[in-house]
Parts: C-alpha cells; structure tokens; sequence
C-alpha cells in the first residue's frame, strides 16, 4: 500500500500502462515536458520519449481522429482531453467514428482508444472548464465510460481502460485530483471489474448512488444523516456506461428508498436513466419515488455562483428528506 | 521535393475553369499550380520534366489494364445504378467520369499501402481486390460494408465527410512507429516494404475542418501520407467556386508539403503523379496532396437531379474529356490493342454485370442478433439485457407468418 493522490495514482497508472505494452502512447495537448495542465502526464515523456507520449497540435478532433488510425494499425492510443468543455470539437469523431467502427466493420475491427477527460466543477474556474457532459456520450452505443472518485480506483482503471478492446472514456474528477488515499498497486483487488459499482458505506434505509466527484460528498451526507439516526447506503457507480443496475437494485430492494446526485444537469442525465431502470425493476420494493439531485438546466454558471449550482451534503439530504416524507 | 509549384504541360480547362484559374492568380498574385498532364483529350501522349520517367514504367499489358479496369468499374457503375432504378438498391453514389482519377491512383498503390476511401471510391475498391458485390451491400441496407479492411487494407467507406480523413493520418503515424520499433529491434530491411497510406476525399469535403486538421498532423509528424483529392467539380449541387478561391492542390503549399493537381480524367498522368506521391511517403519525405481535376458526369446519387443546378452544355464539354475514350484512342494509334480486345473488355463487363446483378438479388438481411454482437467486444451486460428480451419477445411471433413481426 501506497498514499498518493488521485494525480499521481492515474500518473503512476498510465507509467505501469507504458511500461506493460510497447504498443501504449499517450496522446495530447501540453502532455509533453509540461506534463499537461494537471500535472498527471509529468515525468512521462523524460522515460518514453516522444512517440510513446506525444504532444499533439491544439485539435481535438484530429486527437481523437488520428488515435482512431493508430488503433486501426494496432497501437493503444490514450487520449488526454484538456478540459471537459473542450471535447466537443472531438464530438463528432467520437459519437460517429469510434463508437461505430467495431459495429460497422461487422465485428473485423476495433478501436481500443482510451479517452481522458479532466470533469466536473467545483473549481472556481472560467468558463467551459467545469462541466459534466458525460450522458451525452453515455447515450452512444458502442462506448464504455468510467469516473474513479479515489487513487486506488484511478491507478487500476486507467489500466483497464487501455486493456479494454472496446473505446473508453475515462472522466477524470479534476476537483478531486489532489484527494489523498491508499493504493494497492501489486492487486486491483477482489472487485476489479471497473464496469461494476462499489458500495462504499454499507446502511438500511437509503440508497444513494453517486460517481466521480460527488462520492466524498454523497459519504458526508451519510456520515451527517446518521446523526439523525438514519442509515444511509451509498454506492459508488464507477462505471457510467454500462450501469451496474444489479447492484443499484439489489441495494434498494433492501433499503426502499434511492437518491441519485451528480453535477451533470438532471434533465436528461443519468439520474434520470437509473430512475426509469430502477422503477421498473423494483417498483414493488420503492416506498418513494427515486430522487434527482443534479445541476440546473442551465449553462453551467459562473464560478462565484457556482456553489448554488453544484449538488452538496445539504442538497442531498434534502432529498433525503423528501424521500424519507413518503 | 519542396517546392508546391511543379513543371507541367499545358492547363487544358473549360472556359469557365480558366476563369477560375484567373481568378485564383489574381488572389495568390502568383500563377497557381499547373495541371501535370499526360495523355491528351486526342489521345496523344505528352511529356513532363518529372512524371514522364514514371510514366515511361508503364508497358502496353499496364495501359491495357487501365482500360479493362475503368470499363469494368463504368459497366459496374451502370448496372449499380440500374439496380437501384430497380429497387434492389436504396440508393447509388455513380462514379462515371472519375474513371482514370480512381484506377490510376489505385493501381498506383501497393499491397502494404492503407487505402481509406469516402464512399465513390468503388474504382479503387476494384483495384485492391474488394469483391464488388460486397460494395452494394451498403446501398442495399444489409450491411456497412460487407469486406474485411484487413484482407485488402481498403478501409470501410466513410459517409461522415473528411472523418476518415484523421484516421488516415493516425494509422500513418503508427506505420512511423513500426518501422522505429523494428529499427530499435535492429530488424530494419529485413521487416515488410515500406509503407504508406493514401486517404481519399472530394472538393466539397476539403472544407471540413479534419482536413485541415488532418494536413497539420501530417505535416508536423511527417506522416507518410497522400491525400488524395478528387475534385470533381460539384458538392451535390454546389460548385468548387464556393468551397475554395484557388486550386486546392495550392493548399498544401500552407502546410508545408508539396501540392499537385493531375488530370484526373488522365490515367496515365494520375498513376504517375501517385506512384511519385506515395514513394515520397514510403521513403520518409512527407505527405503530398493530390488535387485530381475531373468531373462526376452522372448525378451525386440516385436521389439527385444535376438539372436543376448546372447546364448540360457542362456536362458534354466533359464527355469530351472521357478518360475512357481517350486512353483507347491511344492504344488503337498505338497498336497496343485491337478489336478483339475491345469485345473481350466489353464481354467481361458483361459477366461482371450479371455477377453484381446476381450477388445484389442473393444478399439478404442479417440477423439482428449480429448487431447486438458487435456493438461492444467485450461482454456488455445492457445489450445482453437488451437481447435477452429481444428473444423473449420474439418468441411470442413463433409460428406466425415468416415475413411477419420482428421474430424472423
């Protein structure tokens, strides 16, 4: 067991990645001798030089687009994003080449391209530098998308993200990137899927499902809530897409309640899937109906507003207590 | 080779090309790029300073391959199109009249070469060994593309414009990468020939922005790769005029890597101008565009009508530019080909037509279940959901009618 932060666990990571398989590179802007703006490339390019990590032109879809090429010619690409407002330009080769290709080419190709994308808010940054855009990319067949929200997860998921045979996206909770915490690096552990939910807080009588940033968060309103006396489950989803809904569903089949919070606008977002799932999966076990807690429909706000915005321990027991009125 | 400005013969444009081409002078303030032109409209074969020594590589049983190939793909073309008129095709994208742009380059790559077409490109598909059957698959709607990339290194067709034109410049770089990983293994020369991958697009695509992102990857990498641009003349309905100012081989000239515009209805000039192009990549020096000047005869698909957006007169001062007729005024002056060679051509497009006709009638649809299998690779709880009710519901049709419900 190691302590370091969430940084250095993807840091060290995408090093064991380089190390493991000649054919690995990473691929972006600043990734070079900065180390990219978050620091979690540093070092990288001084031991594998740079056709194993590669500063690229300031084009994201020519990132995403020539990481689809070098796949095809069988090397496993890691992309890094610069900021989650950033990938748009990158949108269409994600959404209409790469997740499609494996389907298209009936099954002869793949692209195992890796995606990284610093996310979510809580920064006090400017503009397009806070946002959540993972149901956008959630909604597209052919992608898997996963968010760790501590070190030991980020060391071992970016490494199974690049094994992976299928594109992954990696989101990155930037505003957690500093959060400190032990890292096995000889075992991923007993639960190493990285498409499966952690329970991270065992309870009784609420569940709350939370991913990336908002799991501190989500534990803190548990730690407050039992001090009213009521247990509170909380699950760690991991992976954004698939979705572990057997876990989800086997959690609420014991606690009869569900509360499900992230910074991504809950119209439209994931919230809004896990409730229809879980609705039509346990609508006999729910004594309330599944509560959102997520952003406004709103563009995400300015950073001294942002704190009205972004879900906290607060907003998440209020929708405790609203399900707990039924 | 630095310079973007290469010796050629004589532009030979329509009126209106040559207005362009004053145009294009008068916002470069300089002659724009010369067109490299070989065999001329009459048949006659003409000299350039550089790509004559290609051409001159070029026997009588090449010359007469060039003619078999672009009637086979004409006749494939016509009996594609037929079969949509038909309904056996949803829709068909005809290539007539970019005949010798798509057989010279093709026949200019080799087999280690990566080829990565739009969706027009079935003359290259005919020369890098895709059955062409598999080619109406798309069109047909029973398919993506029913060929194995991997048996021919001829990539899917991309729909999505210029998309494939990154993909192109990524696999590019990871044939660098290769040849440096086999360098440092100290295998080099002994590991496979050189190569070198060539990307297609149209002159309505070059103004996506992944053409250009892809031409400064390229660039700044030294990728090996040709981009090849088939300029056409018409985006559906709007013309070159409005896409750019200037020649668009001239472009290249801002990316730092050399830019030709060829002929394109010119088989002998394109093959030339393309085996220079992809040895300059396979040997290191870059990528190269190639801008090839022809022109879509037929309509930008079955769904299209070019009447209502350009005059015929256009369209029969380019039949007078045919690169099929051309290239057999040439063999016949020649005597590189007679009578008999002409019929065999013709009955062999023949054989191929009943063949594709036939193909098109015996390609049914897949089986959903395949499209459930090949969103992921690896095991995907969702979709086996998904699937799992998919089969449950289906099983309540067992029994009914085979055309009917979605159990069959």
């Amino acid at each position: 067991m190691t302590t370091m932060t969430i940084a250095k666990a993807i840091n060290e990571g995408l090093r064991a990645t380089l190390s493991n398989n000649p054919k690995s590179l990473l691929m972006g802007e600043d990734i070079g001798p900065l180390g990219g703006v978050y620091r979690v490339t540093d070092g990288l390019i001084g031991e594998f030089g740079p056709d194993r990590v590669v500063d690229t032109p300031l084009a994201e879809s020519g990132i995403i687009g020539t990481a689809i090429g070098l796949a095809l010619r069988g090397y496993l690409p890691v992309a890094e994003i610069q900021f989650d407002g950033f990938v748009f330009p990158g949108f269409n080769q994600i959404t209409t080449q790469l997740a499609k290709m494996h389907s298209r080419s009936n099954g002869n190709l793949t692209v195992p391209v890796v995606i990284r994308i610093p996310y979510g808010g809580g920064i006090g940054s400017i503009e397009h530098h806070s946002e959540s855009p993972e149901a956008l990319f959630a909604h597209t067949p052919g992608l898997r998308i996963i968010t760790p929200s501590n070190p030991h997860d980020a060391y071992w998921m970016i490494q199974q993200a690049v094994n992976c045979q299928d594109p992954v996206i990696v989101f990155e909770p930037k505003r957690r990137y500093w959060l400190k915490g032990e890292v096995d690096t000889e075992s991923a552990g007993p639960a190493e899927d990285p498409f499966k939910a952690h329970v991270v807080r065992e309870g009784t009588d609420a569940t709350v499902v939370v991913y990336g940033p908002l799991v501190p968060v989500a534990l803190a309103a548990a730690n407050a809530a039992a001090e009213d006396g009521r247990s509170i489950e909380v699950i760690d989803l991991r992976s954004i897409s698939p979705i572990d809904f057997d876990a989800i569903e086997a959690s609420v089949k014991k606690t009869g309640r569900l509360v499900v919070a992230h910074e991504a606008p809950t119209f439209g977002g994931i919230g809004g899937e896990i409730a229809a799932r879980i609705s039509e999966r346990a609508f006999l076990s729910l004594e309330a109906p599944v509560i959102r807690v997520g952003g406004f429909h709103m563009p995400y706000p300015v950073a001294k507003i942002e704190e009205d915005y972004l879900p906290d321990i607060d907003r998440i027991l209020e929708a405790l207590d609203r399900t707990f009125a039924y | 080779m630095g310079a973007t400005h290469l010796p050629s013969t004589e532009f030979d444009g329509t009126e209106l090309d040559d207005q362009l081409e004053a145009q294009a002078e008068a916002a470069l303030g300089v002659p724009p790029t010369e067109m490299v032109q070989l065999l001329r409209p009459d048949g006659t074969l003409g000299a350039d300073s550089v790509f004559s020594e290609y051409a001159q590589r070029l026997d009588a049983e090449k010359f007469r391959g060039f003619y078999a190939d672009m009637a086979a793909i004409r006749r494939f073309d016509q009996e594609a199109t037929a079969l949509q008129r038909q309904g056996q095709l949803a829709l068909w994208v005809p290539l007539t009249g970019q005949e010798a742009a798509q057989i010279g380059s093709g026949r200019a790559s080799q087999p280690q070469d990566y080829i990565f077409p739009t969706y027009r490109e079935h003359g290259v598909a005919l020369t890098r060994n895709v059955d062409l059957a598999e080619l109406l698959k798309q069109f047909r709607g029973v398919s993506n593309g029913g060929w194995n990339p991997k048996d021919t290194n001829f990539h899917l067709y991309t729909l999505v414009l210029a998309a494939q034109t990154p993909h192109a410049v990524g696999y590019a770089m990871g044939i660098q990468r290769d040849q440096r990983l086999a360098a440092a293994q100290g295998v080099e020369g002994s590991a496979e020939p050189k190569a070198a991958v060539m990307v297609y697009f149209g002159d309505g695509a070059s103004s996506e922005g992944d053409v250009h992102e892809s031409m400064v990857f390229a660039s700044s990498y030294n990728a090996p790769v040709v981009f090849f641009c088939q300029n056409n003349h018409w985006a559906i309905s709007v013309p070159t005029a409005v896409q750019t100012r200037i020649p668009l081989s001239n472009r290249a000239k801002g990316y730092g890597f050399p830019g030709i515009r060829v002929d394109g209805n010119d088989v002998i000039a394109v093959h030339a101008v393309t085996e220079w192009a992809l040895e300059h990549a396979r040997q290191g020096n870059g990528p190269v565009l190639i801008e090839a000047f022809t022109y879509r005869v037929g309509a930008h698909t079955t769904a299209d009508d070019p009447t209502k957006y350009r005059e015929s007169s256009e369209e029969a001062l380019w039949r007078e530019k045919d690169p099929l007729d051309r290239l057999e005024k040439y063999l016949r002056s020649e005597g590189m080909a007679d009578e008999a060679f002409f019929a065999k051509v013709a009955a062999e497009g023949d054989e191929l037509a009943a063949y594709i006709r036939k193909s098109t009638y015996a390609s049914d649809a897949p089986d959903i279940r395949t499209a459930f299998a090949n969103t992921y690779v690896e095991a995907h709880p969702l979709v086996a959901e998904e699937l799992a009710w998919f089969e449950q519901y289906s099983a309540g049709f067992a029994g009914e009618d085979e055309g009917e419900g979605a159990g069959r």
